[in-house]
């Protein structure tokens, strides 16, 4: 939407990116690049640090010290553009409940910008492809959550931004409906997308490109699951997972 | 060996949903049951009628031999109930909220104090922080405090763990371990596959209806149909290739490999991953193989849930 350098560089450039409250320093010097089209899983413990590193990726939240380009721009200067560039769908971001699911595509579609002609075509082609097309005109809050979800990340994806950050996206949701909004990331992924993704799912984490665990607020594991299940010489990424964060000292008692 | 819960044939609608469909089952004085099944399958509304927050359309139901209709005041006592979500007070500190359970019903904590210390220890030296300002693990630490500090029969946990990352997990299901151990009853609703395996039973529950209870581990012996995991280095692709399989019945991904289930009942499984090799070899998958594996339970929940009439709308 918006010209860039995100073209030649990767899609998430992060150096030793740290935010402190007080003198608790709850991301500590990290430093990692996503590629453009990636699945990069974000993985750690509760209290590791994940919601802030996203939050000052997503531009909610200044760093305090370090740099980190999302989609080529600053952080800290070019936040309009970030937002511009980017779908960001949370556990708790929920559609609005009492407005149908067209009427939730039109508003958000109109908030970012688009076109009435856009937001009809987008919304059809949606529609079809998570067979809503006969729940359009249905309230969001009648629809069961994995359908809710489904729709969520879609219209996270309706200004058809460059990188979608996906907050624990499938939390509570059912075995079935979970492998269903895998297939929808992967297709994200294939047409380009970079997805950004939060699990506490560990066989999710076997689904993605490389993954990233955090603990105590540094990146204390990152490459693909394969490499990470060698290099600890365990067969899960559940194992790499309990192994390095069962070594967190702040997490709990911070 | 007597029934800590029984309930039989009861079912339970809001407006035109019917939360619960004419379940029935028994949970025994001692036992650590599983209730597994996605949001929305009715283990919510099946807990409040345990702990007599609502009552059933019809059927029936008792806890510590006790009716969930007539006796409610007598069973309230009785029970510790951890509902999903946070149901502490936010604004007390985490001494205080525990203080407020026990004098509600009307003990202190020190009569309380040998069975949650345990647990009330990791948390106690911040007893003086508000509740709202305790991490994810902390706020669940206090909210089993609280339900136990009455030193119940019983203990009712709706979803404890969603949300909370794989080592919080695994070592509040080490907390569960050690009250079953001292003779409590417990009954837990979770969505995560991997924790039904710490259950004496589960039932599993979706749509309002059970599908099926039993131990965890002989689950996956009922799986009707020929089971298999493949593997290969493009697994997105193998999954659609996978589809085009005349004889396929289903297929998922499974963390690192892929789950085939195939359509013919009494066919060699064996025989089965040759066929697939070849087909998954002719169309471009070269270095694909497979194997014949044993169901697990996350294998048979999907073929009941897929089999299961479906849900009515909630």
């Amino acid at each position: 939407m918006t010209t860039s350098g995100s073209e030649v560089g990767p899609a998430i450039d992060a150096r030793d990116l740290t935010r402190r409250f007080g003198s608790f320093v709850a991301v500590d010097h990290i430093t990692f690049e996503v590629q453009g089209g990636e699945v990069f899983g974000f993985l750690g413990a509760n209290g590791a640090g994940k919601t802030t590193a996203m939050k000052m990726l997503v531009g909610l939240l200044a760093p305090s010290e370090g740099v980190a380009h999302v989609a080529g721009f600053d952080v800290r200067s070019q936040r309009e553009q970030i937002r511009r560039n980017i779908g960001y769908m949370s556990q708790r971001f929920s559609l609005y409940a009492d407005l149908s699911v067209r009427e939730n595509v039109r508003l958000y579609g109109g908030i970012y910008g688009l076109t009435s002609q856009q937001i009809a075509e987008r919304t059809k082609s949606m529609l079809d492809r998570l067979g809503l097309s006969a729940n359009a005109d249905d309230l969001v809050g009648k629809l069961p959550l994995g359908w809710k979800q489904k729709l969520a990340f879609s219209v996270a994806l309706l200004h058809e931004p460059k990188i979608v950050f996906l907050d624990e996206p499938t939390g509570g949701v059912d075995p079935i409906t979970r492998r269903q909004f895998w297939e929808l990331i992967y297709g994200a992924a294939a047409g380009g997308t970079t997805v950004f993704v939060t699990t506490h799912y560990m066989d999710e984490a076997e689904y993605c490109d490389r993954i990233s665990i955090m603990v105590d607020g540094r990146i204390a594991a990152l490459g693909t699951p394969g490499e990470l299940k060698e290099q600890f010489k365990v067969d899960s990424v559940d194992e790499v997972f309990v192994r390095l964060a069962r070594g967190a000292t702040k997490g709990e008692a911070a | 060996m007597s029934n800590a819960v029984e309930v039989r044939a009861v079912s339970k609608s809001f407006e035109k949903v019917k939360a619960l469909d004419d379940i029935s089952f028994d949970v025994a004085d001692g036992e650590l049951f599983g209730l597994v099944g996605p949001d929305g399958a009715g283990k919510t509304t099946l807990f409040r009628i345990l702990t007599t927050l609502f009552t059933p359309d019809s059927g029936t139901a008792s806890v510590c031999g006790l009716d969930v209709v007539k006796d409610l005041w007598a069973i309230r006592s009785r029970v510790g109930y951890m509902p999903g979500g946070f149901a502490l007070y936010p604004d007390l500190s985490v001494a205080e909220n525990l203080e407020f359970f026990a004098a509600v019903f009307g003990t202190t904590v020190e009569q309380g104090y040998e069975l949650i210390a345990p647990i009330y220890k990791q948390i106690e030296p911040f007893r003086d922080r508000r509740a709202d300002a305790l991490s994810g693990g902390m706020k669940q630490k206090l909210a089993l405090s609280c339900a136990l500090v009455h030193r119940p029969d019983i203990l009712f946990l709706d979803e404890p763990t969603t949300g909370v990352d794989a080592v919080s997990r695994r070592e509040f299901w080490d907390q569960l371990g050690n009250l079953k151990a001292s003779g409590l009853t417990i009954v837990v609703s979770t969505p995560y596959m991997d924790e039904a395996l710490r259950c004496d039973r589960v039932a599993l529950i979706h749509g309002g209806r059970i599908l099926e209870i039993d131990p965890p581990r002989t689950v996956g012996s009922r799986y009707p149909l020929p089971l298999l995991s493949v593997q290969g280095s493009d697994r997105f692709g193998l999954l659609g290739t996978l589809r085009e399989f005349p004889q396929m019945h289903s297929v998922y991904l499974f963390g690192d490999e892929l789950h085939y289930t195939d359509k013919r009942k009494d066919a060699s499984a064996t025989e089965i991953a040759r066929e697939l090799e070849a087909f998954l070899a002719e169309r471009g998958q070269p270095d694909a193989t497979a194997a014949p594996i044993t169901a697990g339970i996350e294998d048979s929940f999907m073929e009941l849930m897929g089999t299961a009439p479906a849900p009515i709308a909630a």
